[in-house]
């Protein structure tokens, strides 16, 4: 680790996460990842919008869908969103233990979110029999929202991946891009909520 | 190792002031979108017509995204000339794919 020097500095630079050309390219690498991750997500969206009434005689979406549920999953997921913003903060402020502590909280509401989903699925197999082979709306609705799911896994996973391995190491220029990478992917899986909310529960509700 | 977290002290103050400045206009953000995903939730539960309620709520959403974009994510910041113009491209491919899956093929 002859670079361990290098990259424990006296003082931290502003802005630790885009301090080292290596932390430069993960953040242009995440961002074309998202690029890429909207076109991905917009498929998803766009057959969802197209089967949404193709409900082959199964539970339509005015059946299935409650406000309170969905609302309560938002606030869980907006509100780690800010969390995150809180602990890169506390990353710009050389904070490392204030860091960790938010984006512990993070994980909480992540795992939260997760939790409301599942019980949901749950809900709508055994009440409903609404299943991903149920109708064209059931498929795309389980691909559309569970491929959400399946990134707050991913994520929750790479967080708690991230906390546990630097635990000890404490903030450096070496893992303060990693930080950085995981809270904008968090952020874009807000993003993408807030449409899935918007398309897929409210629109399902009002027509 | 264990000197790492004491740092702190050696911010600069100036730096440390403009953070708290920045954190502010966050949680303005911040409590912007939440308002406006509580006005999304209450047109549909007020049982507006579609016809109304559906643009005002993509609309809500579309504001929502940009203040997560321009402040969560630091868009709005210097140096995010490359992130925009991806995330606008990824956008551009979006709606014309979610147009062709809506409309298109089906005339």
């Amino acid at each position: 680790m002859s670079q361990d020097h290098s990259l424990n500095p006296e003082t931290m630079p502003h802005d630790p996460a885009k301090a080292t050309t290596e932390g430069k390219h993960k953040f242009f690498g995440l961002w074309f990842f998202l690029g890429g991750e909207t076109v991905l997500f917009a498929c998803f969206f766009g057959t969802f919008i197209a089967l949404r009434n193709s409900t082959a005689g199964g539970p339509t979406s005015q059946e299935l869908f409650g406000l309170e549920l969905v609302f309560l999953m938002t606030i869980l997921l907006l509100t780690s969103s800010l969390t995150s913003v809180y602990a890169i903060y506390h990353m710009k402020n050389n904070d490392f233990k204030k860091m960790q502590l938010w984006f512990g909280i993070t994980a909480l509401l992540g795992i939260g979110f997760l939790a409301c989903e599942l019980y949901e699925f749950a809900h709508y197999i055994t009440e409903y029999g609404f299943t991903f082979r149920s109708s064209a709306f059931g498929s795309s609705f389980y691909t559309l929202v569970g491929f959400h799911g399946g990134h707050v896994v991913f994520g929750l996973s790479w967080l708690i991946a991230l906390m546990v391995r630097n635990a000890k190491r404490g903030l450096n220029l070496y893992n303060a891009p990693k930080y950085n990478t995981f809270s904008l992917y968090w952020h874009f899986i807000d993003v993408v909520w807030v449409f899935i909310f918007t398309v897929v529960y409210l629109m399902g509700m009002v027509s | 190792m264990n000197n790492d977290n004491m740092n702190i002290d050696k911010i600069n103050s100036f730096q440390k002031q403009q953070n708290k400045e920045e954190m502010k206009k966050q949680i303005i953000t911040f409590v912007l979108m939440i308002a406006f995903t509580v006005v999304a939730f209450a047109v549909v539960a007020s049982g507006l017509e579609a016809i109304y309620a559906v643009p005002l709520i993509l609309i809500l959403a579309v504001v929502q995204v940009g203040f997560q974009f321009y402040y969560f994510m630091h868009m709005k910041d210097e140096g995010h000339e490359v992130p925009s113009s991806l995330i606008f491209g990824g956008i551009w491919v979006a709606v014309l794919t979610i147009l062709t899956m809506t409309t298109i093929i089906w005339w």
